[in-house]
């Protein structure tokens, strides 16, 4: 077994027939397919792969246990470090993060971890998963607001020290991005679900349809509401636009919008589903991330002849993770780089009809790292579009942070949090998650809501 | 879940519920909205809180039927449960004490009027309502309305209420006698809109409430986006209620037509459900 040089493929959807269903793309290993890649790991004495991992993972701690076919042994060692494992192996951004430290991926591939812990997870979810022992209950309260990945796992974490933990949601249904934003073929949401079930069964209370900031104020929990603690966990959810001429026409979309359409409220299945969304024919999405990837593979599967990627950059520097990207290429979205719109034109009913677009070429690097764009002089063309999606970033929403006084925020808006704890300038409110950091990783904020849930416990433990 | 506990037909496609939604009650002013979910697979729809009562811990919804959700929604009865209710969403009317002001109110325009009225009132204001409809048998709720204004004025398109004409017409004459301080108009985008045009000829400070296709009302979607003096706000978040002098209600009018040709698919799905059983919305 262990001559096995690359990777074992993941199995998929035909492109072909993937482009028109909502389906998961990548289907899972099968028992062998994992058995064989688990034999390329090398279970290093001084694993690089854990280091690159945000929650610190023990991955080859994990693998052996798969490799020895301890099933339910694996699980716990995966848990022990991430709630949501077969979010993560499917989500993250392994290239980057753990994979891109694997030893092995120095003079070959690197073991490939993300494939190996969802199909590990994915036996945890088919066997019905087990529940963890709980702490003695400690009789007091702690909110959270947001059920995004951060608030769920410090949700959960704080459940089985023994809290009382309720969730704050506004939307209708739980799960934040994991819900709304990153569509059924990349995430199926029964997975989610299950997920968040499982936080359920650890006695979490959570109740939808509460707008922290409107419904019910930070304050009013801590001074009315009997909670002695509140952690935030709001994510990035305000759409940048580009503010151009146009942007109001119909057929503009944020990706929020498009995305929320789709996704939550299932406007794939109109008119069975009576939320409606219009794909258009031809799509132009802008951006380069996840983000734009998802939309841009989203607007084929509602049924639009063509799909593009408008981005300022190069490939070289897309965020998008590399499978995203190959995978929207393989379904055919076509990709125009060093491009960016600069007006909207429309007919009398103000309806999109094409974008007149600025080519770029690349400069030297700027503050991030990456080569800065220059638009190049005259160079100017204008395409046929009747659907533009803007997935040009979200920022911070400040329902929360305008109306809870004394919280400290950044000039960007989001919530001044300490790194290790979550603490905010307000004593009993802790913060963690993109509502932190700005638009990151569904992992990083997991890892915000486990140590905020470890502060807050010290903090009321004293 | 959200109990209806009292239904009311005002005639002409137009219903109103009281529903128990104590968090949402609570914290309801005078130009607030909430959203409204009746079920699995159905729409998120935005309403104006048209009235509260925090003790019973109920609010106040005046809804038209204009497609399929709010045809369900008309379906519902004393004892039905709704599956999702937030709010209040949006900013607060701006109470102040004005002096001598004047709501208009055109069909269902009324509702969201007159919590609004009722403030003002409270706050010190001298208030004039003029409510309007085409005929007779669309006016409602006279009786709150003169309650809670110093005078009462209705039009009718018809004549058979009131004076024959519009609202607008009312208005203007008013102007032309009295030292209106402030408007607040709120009804169909074409009447808010015929206002507002009328207002700005005499300088009177015109307060309209948007009502945009939403998602989410929170802020994270921009479904909503309204044009105010060229810039770009989020109607669930900045507003509903705005200068009605600023904002461009022809970019409106048309953002709110986007999806007209999807109406009558979403109808016929949804008579299909209905008759065919398969309803899964009113598992009581
Ligand atoms: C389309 C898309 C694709 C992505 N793809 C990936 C990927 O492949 N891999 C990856 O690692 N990351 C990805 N990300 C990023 C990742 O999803 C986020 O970083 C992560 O979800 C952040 O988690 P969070 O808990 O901080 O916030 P969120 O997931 O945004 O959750 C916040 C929750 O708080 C709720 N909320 C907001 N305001 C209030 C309020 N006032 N009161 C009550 N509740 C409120 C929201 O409704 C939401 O449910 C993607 C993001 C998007 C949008
Ligand atoms: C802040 C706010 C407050 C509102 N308050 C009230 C109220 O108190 N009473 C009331 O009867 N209605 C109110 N509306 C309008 C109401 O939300 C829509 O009538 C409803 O969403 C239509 O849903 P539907 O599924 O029945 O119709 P659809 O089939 O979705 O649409 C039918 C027709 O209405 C148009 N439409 C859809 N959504 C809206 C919308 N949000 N605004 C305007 N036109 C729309 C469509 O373009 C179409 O022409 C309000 C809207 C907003 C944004
Ligand atoms: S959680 Fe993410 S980064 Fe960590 S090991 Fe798993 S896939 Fe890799
Ligand atoms: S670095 Fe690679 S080979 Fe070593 S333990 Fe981690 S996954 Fe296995
Ligand atoms: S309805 Fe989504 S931002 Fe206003």
């Amino acid at each position: 077994m262990s001559q096995q040089v690359g990777r074992v493929a993941m199995p998929a959807q035909d492109p072909e027939i993937r482009n028109k269903n909502f389906s998961e793309v990548a289907l899972g290993y099968s028992e062998e397919m994992a058995l064989i890649e688990a034999s390329r790991c090398l279970i290093c004495k001084n694993p690089q792969c854990v280091k690159g991992c945000p929650v610190e993972v023990n991955i080859p701690g994990f693998i052996q246990k798969l490799r020895d076919k301890d099933m339910d042994g694996a699980v716990k060692e995966l848990k022990n470090k991430n709630n949501l494992p077969a979010v993560c192996g499917r989500v993250c951004p392994q290239e980057t993060q753990c994979e891109a430290k694997c030893i092995k991926g120095i003079k070959g591939e690197p073991v490939a971890i993300g494939r190996l812990e969802r199909y590990v997870a994915d036996w945890d979810l088919a066997r019905g998963m087990e529940m963890p022992t709980k702490a003695e209950p400690k009789h007091k309260k702690v909110a959270v607001v947001g059920a995004g990945p951060a608030g769920l796992t410090a949700a959960g974490d704080l459940a089985k020290m023994g809290y009382d933990v309720t969730i704050f949601e506004s939307l209708h249904t739980p799960g934040g991005v994991l819900m709304y934003g990153i569509p059924e073929f990349r995430l199926p949401k029964a997975i989610v679900q299950k997920e968040i079930d499982y936080i359920r069964a650890l006695g979490v209370d959570i109740q939808t349809n509460v707008v922290a900031g409107k419904t019910v104020l930070i304050d009013e929990l801590l001074n009315e509401e009997g909670y002695e603690c509140v952690f935030i966990g709001t994510g990035a959810g305000l759409p940048h636009f580009m503010d151009i001429p146009g942007e109001n026409l119909n057929g503009v979309y944020s990706a929020n919008e498009f995305l929320t359409r789709s996704n939550l409220m299932k406007a794939y299945r109109f008119p069975e589903s009576l939320t409606p969304i219009h794909a258009g024919k031809r799509v132009a999405v802008i951006g380069g991330g996840n983000v734009a990837m998802d939309a841009a593979r989203t607007a084929l599967r509602l049924g639009a002849e063509e799909s593009w990627i408008i981005y300022r950059r190069s490939e070289e520097e897309m965020p998008a993770r590399i499978e995203e990207v190959e995978h929207a290429k393989e379904e055919g979205v076509h990709f125009q780089l060093l491009t960016s719109p600069i007006e909207l034109k429309g007919d009398e009913n103000m309806n999109l009809v094409s974008m007149i677009c600025q080519r770029y070429e690349l400069g030297e690097p700027d503050a991030s790292g990456r080569r800065k764009p220059i638009p190049i002089e005259g160079d100017v063309f204008e395409m046929n579009v009747d659907t533009v999606v803007m997935a040009i970033g979200n920022g911070a929403n400040p329902l929360v942070t305008s109306t809870t006084p004394g919280l400290m925020i950044t000039k960007r808006g989001n919530i001044q949090a300490d790194e290790e704890t979550g603490e905010t300038s307000r004593k009993g409110v802790y913060a963690g998650g993109d509502i932190v950091t700005g638009a990151a990783t569904v992992i990083l904020a997991m890892g915000a809501g486990k140590s905020a849930a470890r502060a807050i416990d010290e903090y009321l433990s004293k | 879940m959200f109990k209806i506990l009292k239904k009311e037909e005002m005639g002409n496609n137009v219903y109103g519920f009281d529903v128990f939604a104590p968090r949402v009650a609570k914290k309801a002013e005078a130009g607030q909205f909430f959203i409204v979910r009746q079920g699995e697979d159905y729409e998120r729809i935005p309403l104006t809180i048209a009235d509260f009562d925090r003790e019973k811990g109920t609010i106040t919804m005046i809804f038209q039927v204009v497609g399929a959700c709010t045809k369900a929604l008309s379906l519902l009865n004393v004892g039905d449960e709704l599956t999702d209710i937030v709010g209040p969403l949006g900013k607060p009317t701006e109470i102040e004490n004005y002096g001598k002001i004047v709501v208009v109110g055109g069909g269902v325009g009324i509702a969201p009027i007159y919590p609004i009225a009722r403030a003002l009132r409270a706050a010190g204001n001298e208030v004039t309502a003029i409510i309007g409809a085409r005929t007779k048998d669309l006016l409602f709720w006279e009786d709150k309305m003169a309650a809670v204004s110093d005078r009462l004025l209705i039009a009718t398109d018809d004549g058979s209420a009131g004076r024959k004409g519009f609202v607008t017409q009312v208005l203007e004459d008013l102007i032309k006698e009295e030292e209106i301080r402030r408007v607040w108009a709120i009804g169909p985008m074409i009447m808010m809109r015929a206002v507002a045009n009328m207002t700005r000829t005499y300088k009177v400070p015109t307060i309209v409430s948007m009502n945009p296709i939403m998602v989410d009302g929170t802020g994270m979607c921009g479904a909503c986006r309204v044009s105010v003096d060229g810039k770009t706000k989020f109607a669930c978040v900045d507003g509903p209620e705005f200068d009605g002098h600023a904002i461009d209600f022809d970019l409106a009018m048309k953002r709110a037509a986007v999806f007209k040709n999807d109406e009558k698919l979403a109808m016929d799905a949804l008579e299909n459900r209905l008759k065919g059983g398969s309803c899964t919305c009113h598992s009581k």
